[in-house]
């Protein structure tokens, strides 16, 4: 009996992954007819929780009770909602109509045909920050359409600063390394570390590495889309990853960190510059007893090596599902959703960075969040993660070479010539 | 197992078939057809990108065994780190688990007053879902968590290196020792008093009493804890995922990567490795009920009462 009995528990132990397998099977794409985008209807938009899309999904249905929009919410995590959507396309179920796609998906989810090619002229593309559309499409055709933006920032503490008599914030990262070390030096500062942004192995790594890597004139990919990591520039990116956490400019934990860690240090005063999105802002004002740095810092562009830094695009597009009914509702609603009126209301009630140009300017929107201007140089300055149909091992492969450089496993000449060979691996394939 | 020694008749044999047909047909539902799905799976490999339309192809290609070669050329460096760290947090996670979990037993079958408190107390780490102990975990080995201040260090536990393996092994020894404890309790609890009491007469100190009396009587209860661990642990995906994350080559195992082949979209591999995963599986399942089979035979013998005993625990 025993025997039996734990056989049949090994086999079903496994059975779990291998059902798991055995429901992906990929499905041949869609056809697009020409009036693909004529039928009304019921549609349904998956997307994370998001009181702005829940807000707006029910202002729709008060106005179109024949086209009514059901919210369906996706779990936390973009790797998450990314397999939910692959899994509804695989099996061509059209449960999902809009999509509230990350922007790095679209090279992806455009080549398997998971989304349809939207019209150009439906939107008014020409009022978008112009890498926030080039960020939807492929191949030069549109899947989505850029409904929120973000760029990385460079916080700082003012009141350190003004206190070694710096009025401005850096421009750089060697001017940064210097007003660190004026700073760091008085007493006030102390158990204050220089820099940290987000180092840990995952999709955050790949962020700040592109962005320092870019910003010292180097290219993960060069416009032809090959890799192009092995210049010397990247390598003076790298290096000044691998240097600073060498000798504790960035501090030793920051290798753990993830934004949430990262903003936890900076709000408890333990960062004198720091780098996250958008929503640092806000939550680092919060008066509360943990954050000892509300209204004490400032906010910067990202710095550069000898012209402006470059960040990093963060966003996220509305697409259409290729299997969704009722595309031509689904296309009217991102009409409206997107629309510069609504993202100003997102903008104004929950700091959703806007993909709508002329809102970064509007002077009462500026007073509300005077991160704007800033934000504005960081977004239109932004240079797009790598577009490609491979994005998950591309990133991967970024995340693990840098990941070894900084923490010391591997030099710095070993980890992009070996990203140099894993890019050239998975882009061959 | 119960009917041996006499062959059954024609009708009586076509009434076994009859009654174990659901079963079977159960089996062969959820394992046969998956395992037949996966391995037609394994042999088609991932649709290339049109270099025209930008488009992936629409029909995966036909690889034949590939997926399964592939781990013996310099792309199967993965591979073999997951099946090596499989391996290290099978031996390394269930030597302590049985020294442990053997304590706990010792411990509970020796409690005179508040029996049922202790041993629901020992269970509570094993009741708890493997994600949410992953998180927990996760907390007290954060830079500036409870381990850290408890041993006066800042080791950076999630980070990749041997630390990381270590806070795996330490949370999974945590939550699964009780399920050892757990199953060798009733073996410990058959063996008659009066076998211990010979032992003392003969004048065997308590270290002989425990090496040639309890250790050789609870060994079949303790064969079958071990192999279920062991089939437990070959397969362990949520606890290093949660807690350290996925891809990092420390605590990646075979499962992680199946996984992780199939989140990429290249559900040949990931089916690839999922077989090897089971074949490793039952191998090894296979060899321990061959070599240790002769204990596990004997634990037939007292399974009946060691039933009643586990329905007298449950009251």
């Amino acid at each position: 009996m025993p025997l039996r009995r734990t056989r049949a528990a090994s086999l079903a132990a496994l059975t779990t992954v291998l059902v798991a397998m055995a429901g992906c099977a990929p499905a041949p794409g869609p056809a697009e007819g020409p009036d693909a985008f004529s039928q009304r209807g019921p549609i349904t938009v998956a997307s994370v929780k998001d009181p702005m899309i829940t807000a707006r999904v029910a202002e729709w249905n008060r106005g179109h009770p024949d086209e009514p929009v059901r919210f369906i919410e996706l779990p936390h995590g973009a790797d998450n909602q990314r397999q939910q959507m692959i899994q509804n396309a695989n099996t061509r179920s059209d449960a999902f109509t809009v999509l509230n796609m990350d922007c790095v998906w679209t090279a992806e989810f455009a080549a398997h045909r998971w989304v349809a090619q939207l019209p150009e002229d439906a939107f008014p593309l020409a009022t978008l920050v112009p890498q926030t559309v080039d960020m939807a499409r492929y191949r030069g055709r549109l899947y989505g359409v850029p409904w929120a933006s973000d760029g990385g920032l460079l916080y700082y503490r003012a009141d350190l600063l003004a206190a070694a008599g710096i009025h401005t914030p850096p421009t750089t990262y060697a001017e940064l390394k210097r007003q660190c070390d004026t700073v760091l030096a008085l007493p006030e500062a102390k158990g204050v570390a220089c820099y940290a942004g987000q180092f840990d192995e995952y999709e955050g790594l790949t962020v700040n590495a592109t962005e320092i890597i870019n910003a010292a004139g180097g290219r993960v990919l060069d416009a032809s889309g090959a890799p192009a990591v092995d210049s010397p520039a990247a390598r003076a990116g790298l290096d000044l990853l691998v240097n600073w956490y060498a000798d504790g400019t960035i501090p030793r934990d920051a290798i753990t960190f993830k934004e949430e860690q990262g903003r936890q240090a900076f709000s408890t005063g333990k960062l004198l510059f720091h780098r996250n999105w958008s929503y640092l802002y806000l939550t680092a004002n919060a008066p509360s007893r943990a954050n000892v740095v509300a209204g004490k810092f400032g906010v910067a562009p990202l710095p550069g090596f000898s012209g402006p830094g470059a960040s990093t695009l963060g966003g996220h597009n509305l697409g259409i599902s290729a299997f969704g009914r009722n595309k031509g509702t689904a296309l009217r609603f991102i009409q409206w959703f997107t629309s510069e009126e609504n993202q100003r209301r997102n903008l104004a009630d929950a700091a959703d960075a806007p993909t709508v140009a002329a809102l970064y300017q509007e002077p009462d929107l500026v007073a509300k969040y005077p991160y704007l201007p800033a934000l504005w140089q960081s977004v239109h300055g932004a240079i797009p993660r790598p577009a490609t149909v491979r994005y998950p091992d591309v990133t991967a492969a970024i995340q693990s070479r840098v990941y070894a450089a900084m923490t010391g496993t591997s030099t710095p000449d070993a980890a992009l010539g070996g990203l140099r060979r894993d890019l050239s691996h998975i882009l061959a394939n | 197992m119960v009917t041996t020694g006499r062959s059954p008749t024609g009708r009586e044999g076509r009434l076994a078939a009859l009654l174990v047909s659901p079963t079977v047909l159960v089996l062969a539902l959820v394992v046969g057809f998956p395992l037949l799905e996966a391995f037609r799976q394994s042999l088609y490999g991932a649709p290339g990108v049109d270099a025209v339309t930008g488009f992936v192809a629409e029909q995966e290609p036909f690889v034949g065994l590939r997926n399964f070669t592939d781990i013996f050329t310099d792309q199967g460096e993965r591979f073999w780190n997951a099946i090596g760290n499989t391996t290290f947090f099978g031996v390394a996670t269930i030597v302590p688990e049985v020294l442990i979990g053997m304590a706990m037993a010792l411990l509970m079958a020796r409690a005179l007053r508040g029996r049922g408190l202790i041993r629901s107390a020992i269970l509570v780490p094993w009741a708890i879902p493997t994600a949410i102990s992953g998180l927990l975990w996760s907390w007290i080995f954060n830079v500036d968590g409870v381990a850290n201040k408890l041993l006066g260090t800042d080791v950076l536990w999630a980070t990749e290196g041997f630390q990381a393996k270590l806070s795996i092994i330490i949370a999974e020894v945590w939550k699964t020792a009780p399920f050892v404890a757990l199953l060798t309790l009733p073996g410990l609890l058959i063996i008659p008093r009066e076998v211990y009491e010979a032992a003392r007469i003969d004048g065997a100190t308590a270290w002989q009493r425990f090496a040639h009396v309890t250790l050789p009587l609870v060994k079949p209860a303790l064969t079958v804890a071990v192999l279920f661990r062991m089939l437990d642990a070959l397969r362990m995906f949520d606890l290093p995922y949660i807690l350290v994350g996925p891809r990092k080559s420390s605590v990646e195992t075979l499962s992680m990567l199946a996984q992780n082949e199939a989140y990429n979209v290249r559900y040949g591999a990931a089916a690839a490795y999922a077989i090897i995963l089971f074949g490793y599986v039952f191998v090894i399942a296979f060899v321990f009920v061959r070599v240790l089979g002769v204990n596990i035979a004997n634990l037939d013998s007292v399974a009946p009462r060691r039933a009643r005993r586990r329905a007298g625990v449950a009251r």
